[in-house]
């Protein structure tokens, strides 16, 4: 794969502390993501109406799990594998047994595929578990686009005190979303 | 929440890795084997003839052992614990597959066949298979609880690396106590007692370790 270097090279950068390498990292794992789950739904016979939760759980998968990856390893097949467990175990919460195989040739990071659908329907859902605290702080850095120092400075907390808050809240999310029913 | 709304929660969590995997594992062994040191001094002790044991090479070839062995499931439950398990994770196994056959190997060699069965029975055996799984019990615990924030291929593998993990600490302990240092003996009851808990660690890593 062409891309794979540099997608082992942004998540070192990330590692060490660089945000940007970072944010394009989850960005273009987002749009091959996407693919993947669509791909995976529809051969499941299921409706893609899904496929922003999956990504959305892969994503949060990848993130929490990333000290899994070992760098001496390229990034991708470490990806594949998250992805793979996340799309099977989603559609095992909703009675899909059979085997599904995910590892198909089209399935590259490089192939661009059609934008997010839209909101997903629970996730609003999904952060509604969380305490008044960490749901403020999650919506005021995702949806509002603040930084963690602004909302620390308006909550009178510290930035690091956010940034706990933040990844506890992280960490719930995940949970919700094993628990997730239809 | 739009999927690029989490990428900037993300993002502001920051992707520098925790101590979370790299230290993780050895302070579950740490924690898990002081509880079972304190259990190990209340319960066993260590044999009274220690230092004279320490010139055999029995005694020492039981330690080396059961030190190899904790090594290696310390590999093993660390390599299982990835989402892509390395190729070859079961060659940790190797060395100790191949020491503990030398050694019985060795044993049967160096004592006359009407005495094989005593020292496989020794005089332990029930201690042993009891005092291997009490030992091993809050490392599980411990290796358990570290391992849930990783990210297994299989639940169910990692689960029994754990187990073994514990059983190899629980044994390391155990073989200060034990005064039948037969490679028979060990090979048969060490291994009889770490069994059910490479199987108790399947059955909780299956259901814990899910992610």
């Amino acid at each position: 794969m062409s891309n794979s270097d540099d997608l082992s090279v942004l998540m070192r950068a990330a590692r060490n502390g660089d945000d940007e390498a970072y944010r394009q990292l989850l960005g273009r794992v987002a749009i091959w993501l996407r693919g993947v789950a669509r791909r995976g739904l529809a051969r499941a016979g299921r409706g893609i109406g899904d496929s922003e939760d999956i990504v959305q759980e892969t994503l949060l998968a990848m993130h929490l799990k990333r000290d899994t990856w070992d760098e001496a390893q390229p990034l991708e097949p470490w990806l594949h594998a998250i992805a793979r467990h996340k799309l099977v175990d989603h559609l095992r919460r909703r009675g899909f047994h059979d085997h599904l195989d995910i590892d198909d040739h089209a399935g590259t990071l490089a192939a661009p595929e059609a934008g997010e659908a839209g909101t997903a329907a629970d996730t609003r859902q999904i952060l509604s578990g969380l305490s008044e605290r960490q749901r403020r702080i999650v919506e005021a850095i995702s949806i509002e686009g603040h930084s963690a120092r602004d909302v620390g400075s308006t909550l009178s907390m510290t930035e690091g005190a956010v940034r706990v808050t933040l990844h506890r809240a992280l960490r719930a999310l995940a949970v919700a979303y094993r628990k997730e029913r239809p | 929440m739009k999927t690029d709304e989490l990428v900037a929660a993300l993002v502001a969590d920051r992707a520098v890795p925790g101590r979370g995997f790299a230290r993780g594992l050895p302070l579950a062994l740490a924690a898990g084997g002081a509880v079972s040191l304190v259990v190990f001094f209340v319960e066993l002790s260590i044999r009274k003839d220690f230092a004279a044991a320490l010139a055999t090479w029995r005694f020492d070839l039981k330690l080396v052992l059961v030190l190899l062995a904790l090594v290696s499931a310390f590999g093993l439950c660390r390599a299982l614990s990835r989402p892509v398990p390395p190729r070859h994770a079961g060659w940790w196994l190797l060395p100790l597959l191949g020491l503990a056959t030398a050694a019985v190997a060795i044993e049967l060699a160096a004592v006359p066949v009407e005495a094989w069965r005593s020292r496989l029975v020794g005089s332990n055996s029930l201690i042993c298979l009891s005092a291997i799984p009490m030992l091993a019990l809050a490392p599980l615990v411990a290796v358990l609880a570290a391992l849930r924030s990783t990210a297994p291929a299989s639940p169910l593998l990692a689960g029994a690396a754990a187990g073994f993990l514990a059983a190899a600490l629980g044994a390391a302990l155990y073989a200060f106590h034990c005064f039948d240092d037969s490679p028979l003996f060990v090979m048969t009851w060490y291994v009889l007692a770490t069994l059910p808990m490479i199987a108790l660690g399947a059955l909780a890593g299956r259901r814990l370790l899910r992610w």
